[in-house]
């Protein structure tokens, strides 16, 4: 017999295992793999894909999507530089950054939420017309010329790497909280798993799924920012492919694609896992160009585990559906 | 007659560790009704899966026309005959009823021709034996649940079935309708077709079915003709103990007014003129018709369709209600009519469904007590009597009358000073719902009013104060229950003066 708990936590276990199979690998090959250095530069590589991937888990919880965020990254940060270059001081940067983020959510959730329209196109409309509004304002050219405290906050490199993935774990563990313990937590999770239901009992969904969104947007600029932190200059092209990483993420980690159920810890792991692939197989001597193939093959072998559970849940759902003629 | 057409045969089935059918066995004889009843859980709907193929028994055999049915699957009980027809029914909404119909009846490979114009006209026919004047071109989605099922029968007839196993057929119907079907079962039985028939209904056992098979536990308990039981016989069967009254309602004195509709109405549904009163201790039954509009007054209320007419008074103030927290916040509790879609949030574990609409109360700045809720879940899981191993575990694991007492817990956290139920003992088990009757007692007694809409004449009339009937959209009578009779109900919301002859079709609102 399977502890609950651990049946319960099957995906992000198995991620977890692969994990730490992968790390295992990677450290019996290249000891130096474990070098301070290296994995520094990991940790700072995926602390925003983490924070945009916290995002990502709220909004595919509720049982929604959003392929905007890449779109949305750049545009945070290529303003985070514009201001900064306008003279904004440092400390003005971070709420700025996160109030335009908010706002271009907040305009998906309202799109979504009150409206009900479908995310997957408002999204998908987003993706394209934030990008293509970016390249017309910018016409391609980088953002050059930042103060000299826009990097690493002035607080140089190493204290800035600190800063930037202590603040992606702090987040991390600020939200996990907050989906547990905060009436807005079980609120997503009620919406998610059942809308109607949640409606009955007095939730409002459309005010969730704006919440969200506008949470997703928040997390999305303060991403960029971080991220932005670490050049002396920003490309114009920031984020491409960023919503199917985090997506990826959360896939791998556990969390249901049809909402309702999973959590930030197998976020956590997802994000790991597929952000460290590519480096230790660098490591193990592997040719990196494997490296997108073997993400692809974890990402349907999560959503092939996804398809077997969900069967056996399947399964005990009969018992739901006529349970009046007695089972 | 004596030979039977479908007899099980000690058949034994467990799932995972639950022994579901003991050596169960049946016999079916071509041109009857054969009743099986018995409580949730007593291995009713596995008895029927053995039969139509859907699960393999561990031990024991089905035979038909004294075959051995070897190799049991769905498609191989399909092919011998063996239909079934669920409370649901399961039509292809963007299909026409043609292509629905066709579906069970047409033999296609893939690659064989369609003749539209026969397959229309067979249609026509089948849906002409059932006596349905529904046109073979509209799409499945936009009929009614009396006509789905009607089509579903209609498909059953043109795959020739000898058997036809009906799950809870009235489930979801209004009197008039369930009478409807009784004509088709009757004239099906006359071709000589075989029919098992679920019900919870007891009463309507009596008015449809030959004979009569209880189970209980797994196991056959008895098989009667049905003339020869009464109900008492037959719940005492169920349930192997003696039930003394299954409507417990003890008459309240009423006490103020706590809820005052005023000319109450919602052009969105239809809803118009409704004006009544609810007192404290009172129980005030809500019947009429499915489509009479009841479910949309209950849902005007609570401010899922928010009413555009008329004012709506608690306690002598006016309130404006838009949405169900603004309900909830004016102590108003709703209890849905469709329990396993929405009653329930089927994911989340008991307790969480248990305080998701006091969720504000269980919160300081937005923070879950988590003891507080669990002590909240554990109190009414004892007071409901809520059958689980654990209340972590999701709603989804519960049998049906438990997911209900989780739905109703929910609302009695909130202490609400009115209890809208919707047919809240539909399709759950004569135990729970003697239960859920008792617990309605006990809260009009302690001063909550309740409304509670049925379509179950006899819980009506057994249970409530005073019985508001509705009919096309309004408020057609308040009656007392020492005036009120099954006939007098019924005539009123037919549309009919009380004793006036016998029922034709109700005529439509203006």
């Amino acid at each position: 017999m399977i502890p609950r708990a651990v049946r319960r936590h099957q995906r992000e276990l198995s991620a977890l295992l692969v994990l730490i199979g992968l790390l295992a690998l990677a450290g019996a090959l290249a000891p130096s793999f474990f070098g301070a250095t290296n994995l520094r530069d990991l940790a700072v590589n995926d602390a925003p894909v983490l924070i945009v991937a916290i995002g990502a888990t709220l909004v595919i919880l509720v049982g929604q999507i959003d392929i905007s965020v890449g779109s949305q990254f750049a545009v945070c940060a290529v303003a985070a530089g514009g201001l900064a270059r306008r003279g904004v001081p440092v400390p003005l940067l971070l709420p700025g950054t996160v109030a335009i983020g908010a706002a271009m959510g907040a305009l998906n959730g309202v799109l979504i939420g009150p409206l009900g329209l479908p995310s997957i196109i408002v999204t998908l409309a987003m993706l394209v017309a934030w990008r293509d509004g970016l390249r017309w304002i910018t016409q391609g050219a980088w953002v050059q010329d930042l103060p000299a405290d826009f990097q690493w906050f002035g607080l140089g490199q190493s204290a800035g790497q600190w800063a930037i993935v202590g603040a992606a774990l702090a987040l991390l563990v600020a939200c996990a909280w907050m989906l547990r313990h905060l009436g807005a937590g079980r609120a997503v999770y009620a919406v998610g798993s059942d809308a109607e239901a949640a409606r009955l009992a007095g939730i409002e969904p459309s005010r969730v799924v704006v919440g969200v969104f506008t949470l997703m947007g928040a997390l999305t600029g303060l991403a960029a920012l971080l991220d932005a932190a670490r050049f002396s200059s920003i490309p114009s092209n920031m984020g491409t492919g960023l919503e199917l990483q985090a997506i990826a993420a959360v896939v791998v980690g556990g969390t249901a694609i049809t909402g309702g159920r999973g959590g930030l810890g197998g976020t956590l792991v997802g994000v790991a896992l597929l952000g460290t692939i590519g480096t230790a197989l660098a490591f193990a001597g592997v040719n990196p160009f494997w490296e997108k193939a073997i993400q692809g093959a974890i990402i349907l072998a999560a959503l092939a585990s996804d398809v077997a559970l969900g069967r056996l849940e399947h399964h005990g759902r009969a018992g739901i559906l006529h349970p009046a003629a007695g089972d | 007659m004596s030979e039977p057409l479908l007899e099980a045969i000690g058949v034994t089935k467990a799932y995972a560790g639950v022994q579901a059918l003991r050596a169960a066995s049946f016999a079916l004889r071509a041109g009857e009704v054969h009743a099986l009843v018995g409580e949730n859980g007593a291995g009713k709907s596995t008895l029927v899966k053995v039969i139509t193929g859907a699960v393999a028994a561990d031990a024991g055999e089905v035979r038909l026309g004294g075959q051995a049915i070897t190799d049991p699957s769905p498609r191989r009980a399909r092919s011998l005959g063996i239909a079934a027809i669920y409370q649901q029914p399961a039509l292809f909404p963007e299909l026409t009823v043609a292509e629905n119909v066709a579906l069970g009846v047409e033999a296609a490979g893939w690659w064989s021709r369609v003749d539209w114009r026969a397959r229309r006209r067979r249609a026509a026919e089948l849906l002409a034996q059932v006596g349905a004047s529904i046109d073979p071109d509209t799409d499945g989605g936009l009929l009614t649940l009396p006509e789905q099922q009607l089509v579903e029968i209609a498909r059953a007839l043109g795959a020739q079935a000898r058997v036809l196993v009906m799950d809870e057929p009235t489930a979801s119907l209004s009197e008039e309708d369930a009478r409807r079907l009784f004509g088709v079962i009757a004239e099906l039985r006359g071709r000589g077709v075989g029919i098992v028939y679920i019900s919870h209904r007891l009463e309507e056992l009596a008015r449809v079915a030959d004979r009569v098979t209880v189970l209980r536990d797994g196991r056959t308990i008895a098989t009667r003709p049905m003339a020869e039981v009464d109900r008492a016989e037959l719940i005492q069967l169920m349930v192997g103990r003696r039930l003394d009254a299954v409507f417990p309602k003890k008459p309240a004195a009423p006490g103020e007014v706590v809820l005052e509709l005023r000319g109450l109405g919602c052009s969105a549904t239809g809803v118009r003129d409704v004006s009544l009163s609810l007192r404290a201790g009172e129980v005030l039954g809500l019947a009429g018709l499915v489509g009479a509009g009841r479910t949309e007054l209950a849902r005007a209320i609570f401010g899922l369709t928010p009413a555009d007419q008329g004012e709506i008074r608690l306690r002598g103030r006016t309130v404006r209600i838009r949405r169900p927290a603004e309900a909830i916040a004016h102590g108003i509790a709703h209890l849905p009519e469709d329990r396993r879609r929405h009653g329930v949030v089927a994911e989340l574990p008991i307790s969480a469904n248990i305080t998701l609409a006091s969720l504000d109360r269980l919160s300081r700045l937005g923070r879950l007590d988590s003891r507080r809720e669990k002590e909240i879940a554990v109190e009414y899981a004892r007071r409901l009597a809520i059958k689980t191993p654990a209340l972590f575990l999701p709603v989804a694991t519960l049998s049906g009358g438990n997911q209900q007492k989780v739905a109703l817990s929910r609302w009695l956290v909130t202490r609400p000073s009115v209890l809208v139920l919707d047919e809240p003992t539909q399709g759950i088990d004569v135990g729970a719902k003697s239960e859920i009757h008792a617990l309605m007692s006990e809260l009009a007694a302690q001063g909550v009013a309740i409304l509670m809409i049925s379509s179950e004449l006899p819980e009506i009339l057994g249970m409530s104060d005073r019985i508001a009937v509705m009919r096309a959209g309004t408020l057609v009578a308040v009656v007392d229950r020492a005036q009120a009779t099954q006939e007098s109900v019924m005539a009123l919301a037919f549309g009919h003066r009380p004793l006036e002859g016998p029922a034709s079709a109700p005529e439509a609102g203006p």
